[in-house]
């Protein structure tokens, strides 16, 4: 099969497509050849071709690297034809990814260094800088590591030692990098993911059971009426908007509600401007609308979510305070937000959803108070337009209808990132699209394995697999189990987490093999612990870095001085550390933090490593896309000169420190001398398949596992890879690095991630054979909630799963178990405790119900809706530089922040490419012309733009793309900036980044920063 | 001969989404340098074609004079491959010739930077880079549709509005859109100069776009000294000599941009 799917490839053309033209049935053999003309073609046919996958976005779109066999260079890259996302197409990121092959000139090729109070790089090797890096990391470990908290619990952390990314490496290197972190007992540990996405997995998480995009990209072309709201996809997930173009052609409506008209705007049936965030004031008019005029999917709203639960009549909600709340800690207690059981532990529920405390009754009274007029008055919206779009979406709330919504970081990035998201997971369940061809909702993740550094956990509150990271209070691996294996009486309740035990105990022997032992917890206590109740996350880190209390610090593939909020606070953060280890192929404002404009270098103490890595494409290894497809890259070249992968600097580095520990001993040595660490291969290189063979999860033992409803035994040997997550073991047989992903491989070691049929067997773009999706090849979650209670298709048109009689057929059903109906039937929401959809948020750290509240930093004085102003349980920061000015004259205008196609996130990449900066060449603001005009700006003039925290210089681009809006009464105009840009490159303007401008806050449950809404006052220049 | 292909690249500007895919796929593959540009308050740059940018998507913000309807129009700009191709007249050296497609291609080792064609064209499309002497332009992927393979930019579109194919073909596809679409939408490019190999459907009336002529035509001094002068003038000797003094007659003494990047003039909103 390989072999022929690698002819294919050769034959039909290296650079594929030929099909568009030669299916024409001409014989296009050039009657005029001039042979210049025809070199590049004939080079590339010869060369070697290799797949891989694009490292911007997370669409996850198909490449081929044509590399040439003499040189060992690569000579060409466009689209694979073959890919069932993009079929061949690019978009403009993606058709300059030739620019980050050795063939750009700024590409990192040597181990830089800097010496303390050093105003330049020196060029030195690995040799040397090996055992200094393991010199400083474990004598700052050593130094400042914590046994016990203050408290006298067992923590085994070192808070001294930061680290931070990377979303853009691989999965086994992304699995690697948390296994170093955890080993060296790093607390504050953190990564693109936080301030990206991470709302996502707690909104998602909450209300369905999974922190995923529901569905996938294909998938967009099946629906009816498509939402996007939060997004700018057309420019940030280019390719998603292929599909959207499909549905559209088929006559789907397709929505923008976005504070700016942008490229999607452009090409959508309409577009409708909101002030930004203001998103929940306007879903919360979506769900009144809804409720109100009777759209909701009744049957649905009944069978698969809480809906009917009776909440405890404790419970209250007054002024926008929930009840259970501490105005001195800004946080609530959330005793009273629970369910009433039944005398047998089951939830009561009123089938009638007419009980005045029934979650839906509570969920009507709660949008009661957000009237067209309110609505209107906080959003700017029109009435008109507001009812324009309500209407519009919530006919998709019949069983022949399907509706999607897809966001970005146009949801997240706010103090209320996750109640944006929950406020339409709220909507879509009412309408009945969760689990459905062509519904869902779509989180567009941002970093191209964003969803695989999630999964692995690169994040200080999760262990990969999302296990939670145990707390100080858990002291022994029981306490931790018990906390976290939810117990449900319902025995129509999957309760799939009640495996939790099995994860865990897997990962901590994919840790420590045989030194973990079911004697000693598994070594379950050599884990980090983080105290009760306080976060590690990016701003933490960097607050605490401020502080001066992080000494060491490792910056992968990330550029945290342009893409940190409040960048001018961290900077002055890293001017602190003594070292910092940066792991990039390109170098950035980070890396050079000591001679950016205004420092004095010889003052700064810093020793700063930066280590030359391999590009994406010049490395084996997988990554994630959004839709949870788990696609294996291969390798086209070697990296130039000194770069490796990621994956093999941390395996080196771990190894220098774990010879150092070795050698001298140390403070808390066991992790580090125990930690199974053989990921080489026998080169003495970075083994992605050896890496992803233990993520996947190995028998360590001979295992017989019974399936007692089949009635089966099948025995596994030693050494065997385990086949799916359904086989680990809590006792120890089985070593699983992340439960997830358990399944990518077969027992006999297939790797599945490198599947590349495709089959559309429904013609609905599932696509079962391509790739690897997690969980089990599941192509949509909660699929079972396409069906009605017999396993029938709501809408036979979008069959994606049917029960016949015995058996599922379609995509992989979440859940084995037959349908809710039938004998032994489950429910379908099969993680969640209780097996149906969470409309009402138990475990949201601001409330139940999202509810609106106005950006930290606002326009407004008195919150249209309550007395709570803000978001009464955000985390203020309170240093010196974490200055909040709102509703000031000195900072009128409300500002959003974003990124443009043609870049990519800080542009730490994509700055260095000639082609990508030729079309986005510098920093700009957009502006209405009445502002431009009221303030005498004309297009193309230089402005300052301030905020109480910075300033930062940028070309007007004044547009009548964007306009004021009426709020309260009172016109309040709106702009936006980029954040694609810094000083050291281009190096001919002084403009810089953006984040001098953004405020240290972020969303209430996850941190988050709110880069979406802020203040700011524009100048000309 | 007698099957002789003719192929159309159909741009539906309806379609675009501005992502400039085919923008970097044409660099990319053509091996073209990006330039330093300059923010000067529009998402268009480089501002207009160059020797080194051979396709473009020109962004431009309109506002419908009845409907006071907003539309940011997204065209994508290059050489339209003319049957009667003013460019592959005016060329002393045949370095601009029709292919056996009947586009039109470019052979950079017979340029000599005369800029004739850069005159004559009447899209505006041909550039010379004062450094290497030579005119560019798109050559519409020669190297890639004389293999069959679609040109980078048509592979790279992301949403389906660029596509290539049969001449009829694609103009039967280009038709029926406009019916589908309705109202000012049309098609341009099959009725003038010959018919374009390049041809548009177009949302609203052409005048509406920037640097779109309305009534292209090849310039009446090409026709009168190309198809009728030239071969008195060939018989007289000194044809290049000849046809420069003509130019120099009709054009006065216009000096085609020179490719140096920015300093072109600007385009956009």
């Amino acid at each position: 099969m390989n072999i022929s799917r690698r002819g294919f490839l050769k034959v039909s053309g290296a650079v594929g497509g030929g099909v568009a033209l030669s299916t024409l049935g001409f014989n296009l053999s050039p009657a005029r050849a001039y042979a210049d003309e025809l070199n590049k073609m004939n080079r590339i046919k010869i060369a070697k071709q290799s797949t891989t996958i694009c490292c911007y976005c997370s669409c996850g779109c198909g490449l081929i690297c044509s590399t040439d066999k003499a040189t060992n260079k690569i000579i060409n890259i466009e689209g694979d034809s073959d890919h069932p996302i993009n079929e061949g197409a690019l978009c403009a990121k993606g058709s300059g990814f030739f620019q980050m092959t050795e063939a750009n000139e700024h590409r990192l090729r040597k181990v830089l260094y800097r010496a303390p109070g050093g105003d330049k790089w020196e060029e030195k090797d690995w040799e040397w800088a090996l055992p200094r890096m393991a010199r400083l990391i474990k004598d700052t470990r050593d130094k400042n590591f914590i046994k016990r908290n203050a408290k006298g619990e067992l923590v085994n952390r070192c808070e001294a030692i930061g680290h931070y990314g990377s979303s853009n490496v691989d999965n086994e290197e992304c699995w690697l990098i948390t296994t170093v972190a955890r080993t060296l007992g790093v607390v504050y540990m953190d990564h693109q993911a936080r301030v990206c996405h991470s709302p996502s997995v707690g909104a998602l998480a909450e209300s369905f059971g999974r922190g995923s995009m529901t569905n996938h990209y294909i998938d967009m072309k099946n629906a009816d009426v498509i939402l996007i709201m939060g997004s700018n996809m057309a420019e940030n997930h280019p390719m998603a908007f292929r599909w959207v173009t499909r549905a559209k052609e088929k006559g789907a409506k397709v929505i923008h509600v976005d504070p700016r008209y942008t490229r999607t705007s452009a090409c959508c049936d309409f577009h409708v401007p909101l002030r930004s965030g203001t998103d929940i004031a306007f879903l919360g008019g979506m769900i009144k609308y809804i409720i109100d005029e009777k759209k909701y999917f009744k049957d649905y709203v009944l069978n698969y979510t809480h809906a009917s639960f009776i909440v405890s009549g404790d419970y209250s909600f007054k002024d926008g305070l929930f009840s259970g709340y501490d105005a001195k800690k800004r946080k609530y207690n959330k005793d009273t937000w629970a369910y009433e059981y039944d005398a047998g532990g089951i939830p009561k529920r009123d089938m009638s959803l007419t009980h005045p405390r029934s979650v839906f009754q509570l969920m009507r009274m709660h949008y009661s108070r957000y009237t067209l007029d309110k609505v209107s008055s906080i959003t700017g919206v029109s009435k008109e337009n507001l009812l324009k779009v309500y209407e519009a979406y919530s006919a998709t709330g019949v069983p022949d209808k399907a509706g999607t919504e897809c966001y970005a970081l146009g949801w997240t990035q706010h103090t209320v990132g996750v109640e944006n998201i929950r406020a339409m997971t709220i909507v879509q369940m009412l309408l009945g699209n969760i689990g459905i061809a062509g519904g869902g909702i779509n989180a567009m993740r941002g970093e191209p394995n964003v969803q695989g550094s999630t999964d692995h956990a690169i994040l200080y509150h999760i262990l990969p697999g999302y296990l939670k990271t145990p707390s100080a209070s858990q002291d022994t691996l029981e306490e931790y189990l018990t906390k976290y294996t939810p117990v449900s009486k319902d025995p129509m309740s999957a309760n799939y987490y009640s495996n939790y035990p099995k994860f865990m105990v897997s990962l901590l022997k994919s840790w420590f093999d045989k030194a973990a032992t079911k004697e000693n917890d598994f070594c379950y206590s050599w884990l980090p612990k983080l105290d009760d109740g306080k976060h590690y996350s990016t701003m933490h880190m960097f607050d605490k870095m401020y502080e001066g209390k992080i000494k060491g610090f490792f910056c992968i593939g990330a550029d945290n001085a342009v893409s940190s909020p409040n960048a001018g606070k961290v900077r002055k953060g890293l001017e602190k550390l003594d070292w910092l280890i940066g792991e990039n192929i390109f170098d950035n404002e980070t890396y050079q933090f000591w001679r950016a404009p205004g420092v004095d270098t010889k003052n700064i103490k810093t020793e700063v490593f930066l280590l030359p890595a391999s590009a994406s494409m010049e490395k084996e290894g997988s990554i994630s896309n959004s839709g949870r497809w788990v696609q294996w890259k291969e390798k086209a070249c070697d990296g130039p000169d000194q770069c490796i992968p990621v994956g093999e600097i941390e395996i080196k580095i771990m190894q220098a420190v774990k010879d150092l520990y070795a050698k001298e001993g140390g403070v808390h040595p066991e992790p580090i001398l125990n930690l199974y660490w053989d990921y080489l291969d026998k080169d003495g290189h970075f083994s992605a398949t050896k890496t992803a063979q233990r993520i996947n999860g190995v028998f360590l033992e001979d295992t017989v596992i019974e399936d007692k409803a089949k009635g089966t035994k099948t025995e596994f040997k030693k050494g065997q890879l385990v086949p799916g997550f359904g086989n680990l073991q809590a006792d120890g047989k089985t070593a699983c690095g992340n439960w997830c992903i358990s399944g990518s491989y077969t027992a006999d070691g297939i790797n599945k991630m490198k599947s590349r049929g495709k089959e559309d067997p429904t013609g609905l773009g599932l696509f079962p054979n391509w790739s690897y999706a997690w969980p089990v090849g599941r192509r949509i979650l909660y699929n079972r909630c396409s069906v009605d209670l017999k396993g029938k298709p709501y809408d036979p048109k979008r069959n994606i799963l049917e029960w016949k009689g015995d058996k599922w057929v379609g995509d992989v059903p979440d859940g084995p178990w037959p349908p809710q109906a039938e004998k032994g039937g489950k429910y379908p929401f099969i993680m969640q405790r209780d097996g149906l959809g969470a409309i009402f948020g138990q475990g949201m750290a601001d409330g139940p119900f999202p509810e609106h509240y106005e950006p930290l930093e606002g326009p407004l004085t008195k919150n249209p809706m309550s007395g709570q102003l803000i978001n009464p349980a955000i985390e203020i920061f309170g240093s010196d530089m974490d200055k909040i000015e709102r509703a000031s004259e000195k900072f009128p205008y409300v500002i959003t922040t974003y990124s443009c196609t043609e870049h990519w996130c800080s542009g730490a990449l994509t700055r260095w490419q000639s082609w990508l900066l030729e079309a986005q060449p510098e920093q700009y603001i957009e502006m209405s012309d009445v502002l431009a005009k009221e303030k005498s700006i004309k297009n193309g003039e230089r402005v300052k733009v301030r905020s109480v925290r910075g300033a930062v210089t940028a070309v007007a681009m004044v547009t009548q793309r964007l306009k004021p809006f009426t709020i309260e009464g009172k016109t309040v105009h709106q702009v936006g900036m980029p954040f694609n840009y810094g000083w050291l490159f281009p190096k001919d303007t002084k403009d810089d980044t953006t984040n001098f401008l953004t405020p240290t806050v972020g969303c209430a449950n996850t941190f988050c920063p709110e880069y979406k809404a802020f203040m700011v006052n524009v100048e000309k220049l | 001969m007698s099957t002789k292909p003719e192929l159309v690249k159909l741009i539906d500007t309806t379609l675009c989404t501005a992502c400039r895919g085919c923008q970097v796929a044409c660099k990319q593959w053509n091996e073209m340098p990006g330039l330093r540009t300059k923010q000067v308050g529009t998402y268009q740059n480089p501002p207009d074609l160059q020797w080194n940018t051979w396709t473009l998507i020109r962004f431009q913000e309109h506002v419908d004079k009845a409907t006071g309807k907003f539309q940011w129009i997204f065209r994508k700009d290059g050489c339209m491959h003319c049957t009667d191709a003013a460019c592959v007249k005016v060329c002393p050296s045949g370095a601009l010739y029709h292919t056996p497609m009947n586009t039109v291609g470019i052979s950079r080792d017979k340029c000599i930077g005369c800029k004739e064609c850069v005159a004559a064209c009447p899209f505006d499309v041909p550039r010379h880079d004062a450094k290497t002497d030579k005119v560019y332009k798109c050559d519409l992927c020669y190297n890639r549709i004389s293999q069959s393979h679609p040109p980078s930019c048509v592979k790279s579109c992301i949403t389906g509005a660029l596509s290539i194919g049969d001449k009829d073909a694609m103009i039967k596809k280009a038709y029926a859109r406009v019916k589908q679409l309705g109202g000012d939408a049309n098609v341009y490019g099959d009725k003038f100069v010959d018919g374009t190999h390049v041809i548009y459907v177009l949302q609203f009336k052409p005048e509406v776009y920037d640097e779109l002529p309305v009534n292209p035509k090849v310039p009446l001094s090409v026709i009168v000294w190309k198809d009728l002068l030239k071969p008195l003038s060939l018989l007289a000797a000194g044809g290049v000599l000849g046809g420069a003094f003509f130019h120099y007659m009709i054009h006065g003494p216009k000096t085609p941009n020179e490719g140096t990047g920015a300093e072109e003039k600007k385009g956009g909103e």
